[in-house]
């Protein structure tokens, strides 16, 4: 009885790990920024979102997610709604895949996933540039998607990595 | 044709609208209320205002002890890296202190000289109010450069104060909250202040790129600007005190319109701060 009460923790444990991550990652601005090499830099938030929103949409609570976007805006001084707007709008994108989809593949989840990110980005740049006048380097912001879309594979490979090892279900 | 259009609207449907297992609100419910939070907070609506406030506050703490793991990591590769180069960077700093010597004291005659005149001409601008804050957070996002401190308007920090590290300009308070604010460096796209370039004497704009160097903008004759020409607040618009080091010009290129501004202080290395305001001398 303990023992399937043990296991029951350390299951709630591990499906709340994503949710954590996605805090860690807004409070932290997980991106190696520190490293300062010029045109490096990735969205880890999209990433973590866009993964778990397809593979495991019960890990990721909508409303967590929109929390963390408040708290990313004001991490990086960007006008408070715009991040959770974002991620809201990849979560929607990604749902609506799982929808349609009956076989998944890496390719297709990753062609959806750059396509999405290149729409969330233009409306961000969109809305900063034009309603709040926020000047964005067109530059950064597509190093960014580069980035972010190239390791969008490395991520889901060690994402599913983790989850086979530790039967994540 | 029907039927795919109803498949897409069902698809939509279920995505949007439905709440799914442990979700408790929809996602066009939540996007919705992102949305009147970004044209609310866009028009300055008051309660707004106030959760961003208590957002702010929480968050600015809370990365502060999140961040903590990665500065560890980020001072001990520092440190070692000063370890490395101790012996060369002695050397050099024994030449300089010896150059500087010679020089400080010519310069507390120019400085005092300098007081006098201006205060002849009232331009003379003193310190109103000078405090030190602790970095919280200097995650310089590649989209915006800014920094966290630890004081805010309990403290008396006003927007638009100037921040300095030790004495070389590092930004402005483009945010004040209870216990925090938020310094625009000068490194961020957004950030531009008056500049006179010496000893050429030429006024001019200095502008963030968003990478670890400003521009100079607006300088029609750029040919003059050479490489050891070094880059001082211009105190015009009475916003920053004349004379404020800010950085020197590394590289000149004819060709190009804008010239590469090298700034003194290290925005990566940010630790402390100190936070003025000025105000012109009462006589």
């Amino acid at each position: 009885m303990s023992k399937l009460n043990k296991q029951n923790i350390t299951k709630k444990i591990l499906t709340q790990i994503p949710i954590i991550l996605l805090f860690i990652s807004v409070l932290n601005n997980f991106d190696f920024n520190y490293l300062n090499l010029k045109y490096f830099s990735f969205n880890f938030s999209y990433i973590l979102i866009f993964y778990f929103s397809l593979k495991k949409s019960f890990s990721l609570v909508y409303s967590f997610i929109f929390i963390a976007g408040l708290f990313n805006d004001a991490v990086n001084g960007t006008p408070i709604g715009m991040s959770s707007l974002i991620f809201l709008l990849l979560c929607g994108v990604a749902a609506y895949l799982k929808v349609i989809t009956l076989r998944t593949s890496l390719i297709k989840d990753w062609i959806s996933f750059v396509l999405t990110i290149l729409m969330i980005n233009s409306l961000s740049f969109v809305i900063l540039n034009l309603f709040f006048n926020y000047e964005v380097s067109y530059i950064n912001q597509m190093v960014n998607v580069v980035f972010t879309s190239l390791l969008y594979f490395i991520f889901s490979f060690l994402f599913n990595f983790i989850e086979g090892n530790f039967n994540v279900r | 044709m029907e039927t795919s259009r109803d498949d897409f609207v069902i698809a939509i449907r279920s995505a949007f609208l439905n709440k799914g297992t442990q979700q408790r609100f929809s996602l066009l419910g939540l996007i919705i209320f992102s949305i009147l939070f970004l044209i609310l907070g866009g028009i300055n609506f008051k309660p707004i205002n106030y959760l961003k406030i208590a957002i702010k506050e929480i968050v600015y703490r809370s990365t502060f002890i999140v961040s903590t793991p990665e500065n560890f990591i980020k001072e001990g590769y520092l440190k070692v890296q000063i370890h490395l180069n101790l012996y060369n960077i002695n050397k050099k700093n024994e030449l300089e202190v010896a150059n500087l010597r010679a020089k400080d004291l010519l310069n507390e005659f120019l400085v005092l000289e300098n007081k006098r005149l201006k205060k002849i001409v009232d331009d003379y601008l003193i310190d109103s109010e000078s405090t030190f804050a602790k970095v919280l957070s200097d995650k310089n996002s590649p989209f915006f450069k800014s920094i966290i401190v630890n004081k805010g308007s309990k403290h008396g920090i006003n927007l638009g104060s100037i921040v300095i590290d030790n004495e070389y300009l590092v930004g402005k308070i483009v945010e004040v909250n209870f216990t925090s604010s938020r310094v625009l460096l000068l490194s961020d796209l957004n950030s531009k202040i008056p500049v006179i370039l010496e000893p050429i004497g030429l006024l001019s704009i200095l502008s963030g790129t968003g990478e670890d160097y400003g521009i100079i903008q607006y300088n029609k004759n750029e040919s003059i600007v050479e490489s050891d020409v070094i880059v001082y607040t211009s105190g015009i618009g009475d916003l920053f005190r004349a004379g404020i080091p800010v950085g020197k010009i590394t590289i000149n290129n004819s060709e190009n319109e804008d010239q590469k501004i090298e700034f003194f202080s290290d925005f990566e290395q940010l630790k402390f701060v100190k936070i003025l305001s000025f105000k012109k001398e009462e006589n």
